[in-house]
């Protein structure tokens, strides 16, 4: 098995070890650092980046939203978190020679057409929708799927259930059975 | 301090995710057509090794649980659209922005579709909370409260499930 960080890919079960390592390391760090467990997540940034951007127009109106409130806008230990999933994904990527550029993915092509902007659009959307429900649901597959699912906790595991259900259904709607286009 | 740790934590995690393969489109809506079982395989074998060094670590009263409350209806619901809105886009927020790291532009409007979705969330909030949330909310519970048992032989039965489902996608390549 070839673990040099110049390789092109790891056994995702290796991987996945080592990552499920890094969220419990996580948590015993911040506990003794900065006396808080921070569990690893990804969805709230988005909440306190859209509040960051939405204070450039109208402060006040972000100030009284009772959700933003909640979650409070603030660069915390979470946003530097996601900012260091695309600096992580960049090194490895660059390291082991698998960065490529795509605008349009095949299986999308293969239904939808070459079409950036159609794609453009579709991944928008999609991203409305799935941030929308994954805020309803009160977690993403990182907060919910992997911290939530160590801790045993019911909401991870049904939140997980129910974000593959609702996957599978419309990706079954949408794609087919992934076409031609489909290699491994 | 705290925002340099969650870079580093974050760092370490892009790293796995893109050596992983995990951020492309094609893996996840390949796991989605039942395809190719990629990112399960990360996902479980990360949350099986995750599980044992959280609970050993919990009984030794090193650490604090900081578990999700169980809101029936907002978790059916939004898990669902959740998923409807994977399966367009492709990415999660998490990989979103690893993916457009490898080079995947398009994941950048997914990840601007996403900020609009939590403004839009936090809009809606203030109604959902009146509503939606208040359905079957449980509170913070886990399985080991809810049966009544140990958390041990909850992992020891996740993790036969787990190496069951890995043997069995060995098997049929997927």
């Amino acid at each position: 098995m070839n673990l040099s960080l110049f390789a092109s890919r790891w056994s995702p079960y290796v991987a996945g070890a080592m990552v499920g390592i890094l969220a419990v390391l996580s948590v015993v760090v911040t506990t003794v650092v900065i006396d808080k467990p921070k569990y690893l997540g990804a969805s709230t940034t988005f909440v306190r980046v859209a509040g960051y951007a939405e204070k450039v127009i109208a402060a006040d109106y972000v100030a009284e939203n009772t959700y933003f409130a909640k979650k409070k806008v603030k660069v915390d230990w979470q946003m530097l978190f996601v900012v260091g999933i695309f600096v992580g994904a960049l090194i490895s990527a660059r390291l082991g020679k698998t960065h490529k550029f795509e605008s349009v993915p095949p299986i999308w092509e293969q239904r939808f057409g070459s079409s950036s902007v159609v794609r453009a659009i579709g991944a928008f959307i999609g991203g409305v929708i799935l941030l929308f429900g994954a805020r309803l649901a009160g977690g993403c597959p990182s907060g919910h799927g992997l911290s939530g699912n160590m801790q045993l906790s019911v909401s991870g595991l049904l939140a997980l259930v129910f974000f593959l259900v609702g996957g599978i259904v419309t990706a079954r709607f949408l794609y087919g059975s992934g076409g031609q286009s489909w290699n491994k | 301090m705290e925002q340099v740790i969650g870079l580093i934590t974050g760092i370490l995690f892009g790293f796995l995710l893109q050596k992983g393969e995990v951020l492309r489109f094609e893996k996840q809506v390949g796991f989605m057509l039942l395809k190719d079982m990629t990112i399960i395989k990360f996902m479980l074998t990360a949350v099986i090794v995750g599980m044992v060094g959280i609970y050993a670590c919990y009984s030794l009263g090193w650490i604090a649980l900081s578990v999700k409350a169980t809101h029936l209806g907002a978790i059916i619901i939004g898990g669902l659209l959740f998923g409807l809105g994977w399966a367009i886009a492709g990415y999660c927020p998490g990989t979103s922005v690893g993916a457009l790291a490898e080079g995947r532009v398009h994941a950048f409007w997914a990840i601007l579709g996403m900020l609009v979705g939590a403004g839009l969330y936090a809009e809606a909030f203030p109604f959902l909370q009146k509503t939606v949330l208040t359905w079957g909310a449980y509170g913070k519970i886990t399985l080991p409260q809810v049966l009544g048992l140990s958390p041990w032989p909850i992992a020891v039965v996740f993790t036969l499930i787990g190496v069951a489902s890995f043997i069995w996608f060995e098997k049929k390549g997927l």
